[in-house]
């Protein structure tokens, strides 16, 4: 049922996560400045970070969708949005509790990074209701596609313009006109950040197998039914995203 | 901005990892429901399967 690897991975990941948590808080150095608050920094900007590489993942997947037709990448394109929004939860409560410690309230209004997190965050929940406001399931597969693309494009565009603000109340990660992070915190970092983006992964390949058994369920059971089986684009049993707005 | 004595502090921090404990903890208790729908369907579906020569 699982795809091969699927476990190693997933053993990858746990053993990485708990060396990562275990440098955070018996190897990483305190911070001079925030103190022991600045720990928050090691699962939230790793999150963050991959949260944002999902979305143009999605977008790739997306083009590659409407390049081929195959719906086994829009599934894929679909599988890398909903992670992402999983993780942008745990970013946004993560980065206000920080911000509670921190500046004493649990949002700031006037900062770009979060204010622009929010946006591109809110702007992947429309995803759902699109794709399933649609019945048709090619149609919807395209527009999600399209969707998908936009909205990927919009990441870097809104990176780069939160990096040219002015208001810097937000600190900066990997600024290095103070000198940087000290080597213990980079290592530390890198380590969380691996273990980060292997839990991406190894949800996004859970999330692809259940959806691709799903679909061998269904097609066994139009098979057992009698109906005429629905082709996959790709000729081979492919991952299908649900057509929600189709179910009763 | 001034760092927070570690009493203070310690409870933040714990608060950001216990969420995104919880927070994979619930996505494994979705995922697990989900797989125990499709094994229960698919446990149907070989049910339907090996009575259908006979029928």
């Amino acid at each position: 049922m699982y795809p091969k690897g699927l476990r190693t991975l997933a053993l990858a990941t746990v053993a990485t996560l708990v060396a990562g948590f275990a440098l955070v808080f018996y190897f990483a150095p305190l911070d001079a400045d925030q103190g022991f608050i600045q720990k928050i920094f090691y699962l939230h900007v790793p999150m963050a970070i991959v949260a944002l590489v999902g979305w143009v993942v999605a977008a790739f997947w997306a083009i590659r969708h409407l390049r081929s037709g195959d719906s086994a990448h829009d599934a894929r394109s679909y599988i890398a949005i909903h992670v992402s929004v999983i993780f942008g939860v745990a970013v946004l409560i993560t980065g206000a509790i920080w911000a509670r410690a921190a500046w004493g309230h649990w949002w700031s209004w006037d900062e770009p990074t979060l204010v622009s997190f929010l946006i591109v965050f809110l702007l992947y929940c429309t995803y759902y209701p699109l794709r399933y406001a649609i019945e048709d399931r090619e149609r919807q597969a395209r527009y999600a596609s399209v969707f998908a693309i936009t909205a990927g494009a919009f990441v870097p565009l809104n990176f780069i313009a939160v990096r040219l603000a002015e208001s810097l109340v937000h600190p900066r990660t990997f600024a290095t006109a103070e000198g940087g992070m000290p080597t213990k915190m980079w290592i530390t970092f890198l380590v969380c950040f691996a273990g980060i983006g292997l839990l991406w992964v190894t949800l996004a390949r859970f999330e692809l197998s259940a959806k691709s058994t799903s679909a061998n369920l269904a097609r066994l059971r139009r098979a057992l039914d009698g109906d005429a089986p629905e082709r996959p684009s790709a000729g081979r049993p492919t991952a299908t995203v649900p057509v929600r707005a189709t179910q009763s | 901005m001034p760092a927070l004595p570690l009493d203070e502090a310690g409870k933040y921090v714990a608060g950001a990892y216990l969420v995104f404990v919880a927070l994979l903890l619930l996505y494994v208790a979705i995922m697990a429901a989900k797989l125990q729908r499709i094994e229960r369907e698919l446990r149907e579906l070989a049910d339907r399967a090996e009575e259908g020569p006979a029928a």
